[in-house]
């Protein structure tokens, strides 16, 4: 494919257009158009339900597409699933590792299945326990490992054939912030390296951290497409005031305080308000005479995206 | 089109069976071995001892212990086979998940069943070979050709089961379907397929329900051979049953698995 703008060649990994699965009489995904460039770090923003893993197990050539056209190295994984799969990683949002097998052997196991000669498998088996700092836990049992050391294992074991494009469905899941931040920094160092990530996550802080671009998905469908700093300059406010009133007076105060901002947005258990200074809020809100019990001045966030596009929080 | 031929496919899975089978193996010598060895010295020589039967009676074997042996190895064989693609299977589709990883490598749903397949052949191969020496002290092979006759009719008999109930353990949501399977296919077929008696002595309906069930075909054919008094044209009806429910169990196996992953 060429780029029109510069007339260089960029080499889509993935290209999904009209994409949709269906199970049953549930519509999972509606008709998705993606695509993802090489060595690019490419998200899928959205609550649970959203589709996103759905969408994921179509792109890693193990769902068939309901409708559409879906390319992943410009081949089409109906047709050339193994090949296909053959130049993928995988790291699935549930662990899927072999319990009955130790550290080294879970990834020596899996290079086999990709048919890569054991002398080779087992070199790239060491060097990945050392990219995830496992190495002296190669004869540990899976069980023996805590929850951030499964996750960088699996990560390693989607390393094993050296792939072109990574998959991430939820990396950091369930992790504690000290495991979350060093799964961050493995991730970051694959990127660096030239490899190419999709992720999911429904975690805006991942998904600025480590995405030069995403989408927004929501019931299926992509709302919003763009680099994290394009999105919340698009869809939000510079600064957003978070103000905290008693138990049920959000709702009765939203009017007051509703030509502070550009728009206001009222939680269960606090009011947004959406404006380029954020302290200048504040102090008129206090001018006002109104006492909300905390308040905070914070930046946008990709969270303030989806609310504004959604009228829903990520996580609910 | 398959991309990846399945004998590639499944040979890319030895490592993993085989590491499987050294890290686990201890576990089954008890099951695999002493326990049949058990049933023999219990059933064959203890309790047989109170049985003198006419040959004619017994399916031309000359003593109980002669009768009873064939049934013993042959039933070995169905609870290897089925022993290994029922909770392993589950747990490969639901607990740990192993086959969904297989899955994101070339490999498709009709290699992990030729995988699996491939090591439960292994398993019903070894636990029979270590049983039939056990056999041969007590001098029960008329013929050594009898005797490898024999090891390969559990192979045969070894994967119709293990096909068929691999499909079953694909459509399954929940463990508990192995208690009904065991509790009412399983164990009756263990005792009234015609191991432990001559299956006539069911009278002429049951007698004709134990011949459609699959392991009584085993335990005849096996005890054809190790007896040596051979009905040829009932051996090759034996062997072409067991053949008709392995290849139906192949297919329904690798159909339910691909259903089942792709969920």
């Amino acid at each position: 494919m060429v780029n029109e703008a510069s007339g260089e060649s960029v080499e889509l990994m993935i290209s999904a257009r009209g994409l949709t699965k269906t199970f049953g009489e549930v519509e999972a995904v509606r008709g998705i158009d993606v695509d993802v460039r090489r060595a690019e770090a490419f998200g899928f923003l959205g609550p649970n339900g959203a589709g996103k893993s759905s969408t994921m197990r179509m792109i890693a050539a193990v769902s068939p597409p309901t409708g559409g056209t879906l390319e992943i190295f410009g081949l089409d994984p109906t047709a050339h699933g193994a090949g296909i799969r053959a130049r993928l990683g995988v790291c699935p949002q549930q662990d899927s590792l072999d319990t009955e097998l130790n550290v080294f052997d879970n990834l020596y196991i899996y290079g086999r299945y990709f048919g890569i000669p054991r002398a080779d498998v087992k070199a790239r088996a060491h060097e990945l326990l050392e990219f995830v700092q496992l190495t002296d836990k190669a004869d540990s049992r899976i069980d023996s490992l805590s929850g951030g050391m499964k996750r960088r294992l699996t990560i390693a074991r989607s390393l094993i054939n050296s792939p072109d494009l990574l998959l991430l469905d939820e990396p950091t899941t369930g992790l504690d912030p000290q495991a979350r931040h060093v799964v961050w920094d493995r991730l970051f160092r694959l990127k660096q390296q030239g490899v190419t990530l999709v992720l999911t996550t429904h975690y805006m802080d991942e998904a600025e951290q480590l995405c030069d671009r995403l989408v927004v998905m929501d019931k299926g469908r992509i709302v919003a497409e763009g680099s994290p700093l394009a999105l919340i300059a698009e869809h939000s406010t510079r600064e957003v005031a978070e103000l905290r009133f008693g138990v049920g007076e959000h709702e009765g105060t939203a009017a007051r305080v509703s030509d502070l901002g550009e728009r206001v947005e009222v939680l269960p258990d606090r009011l947004l308000v959406y404006a380029e200074d954020g302290e200048e809020v504040v102090t008129k809100v206090h001018e006002r005479g109104l006492s909300p019990v905390a308040t905070l001045v914070r930046r946008s966030t990709l969270e303030d995206v989806f609310l504004r596009l959604t009228g829903r929080t990520l996580v609910d | 089109m398959r991309e990846l031929p399945l004998l590639e496919g499944t040979v890319r899975q030895l490592d993993y069976w085989w590491t499987l089978y050294l890290r686990t193996w201890r576990g089954g010598v008890v099951s695999s071995f002493l326990t049949p060895l058990f049933y023999v010295v219990a059933i064959g020589v203890l309790l047989g001892g109170f049985i003198e039967g006419d040959p004619a009676q017994l399916n031309g074997a000359s003593s109980y212990l002669l009768f009873v042996v064939p049934g013993l190895v042959a039933s070995q064989t169905m609870n290897t086979a089925i022993g290994e693609v029922t909770y392993p299977v589950m747990g490969l589709i639901k607990w740990h998940r192993g086959y969904y990883a297989m899955l994101a490598t070339p490999l498709a749903p009709i290699h992990l069943v030729a995988g699996t397949l491939m090591f439960t052949l292994f398993r019903v191969a070894s636990t029979t070979a270590v049983f039939l020496l056990v056999l041969a002290p007590f001098g029960l092979f008329a013929t050594w050709w009898g005797a490898v006759l024999t090891f390969l009719v559990q192979l045969l008999l070894g994967m119709a089961f293990a096909t068929v109930i691999f499909a079953f353990s694909a459509r399954v949501r929940t463990d508990e379907a192995y208690g009904v399977l065991f509790r009412l296919v399983v164990f009756p077929l263990f005792l009234f397929s015609g191991a432990f008696f001559p299956i006539d002595n069911l009278g002429p309906v049951l007698s004709w329900a134990a011949r459609l069930t699959p392991l009584w075909h085993g335990v005849d054919l096996s005890r054809m051979l190790m007896v040596n008094v051979i009905d040829w044209r009932l051996a090759l009806v034996h062997v072409a049953v067991l053949t008709v429910l392995m290849a139906a169990g192949w297919f329904l196996s690798v159909r339910a698995l691909t259903e089942r992953l792709a969920q």
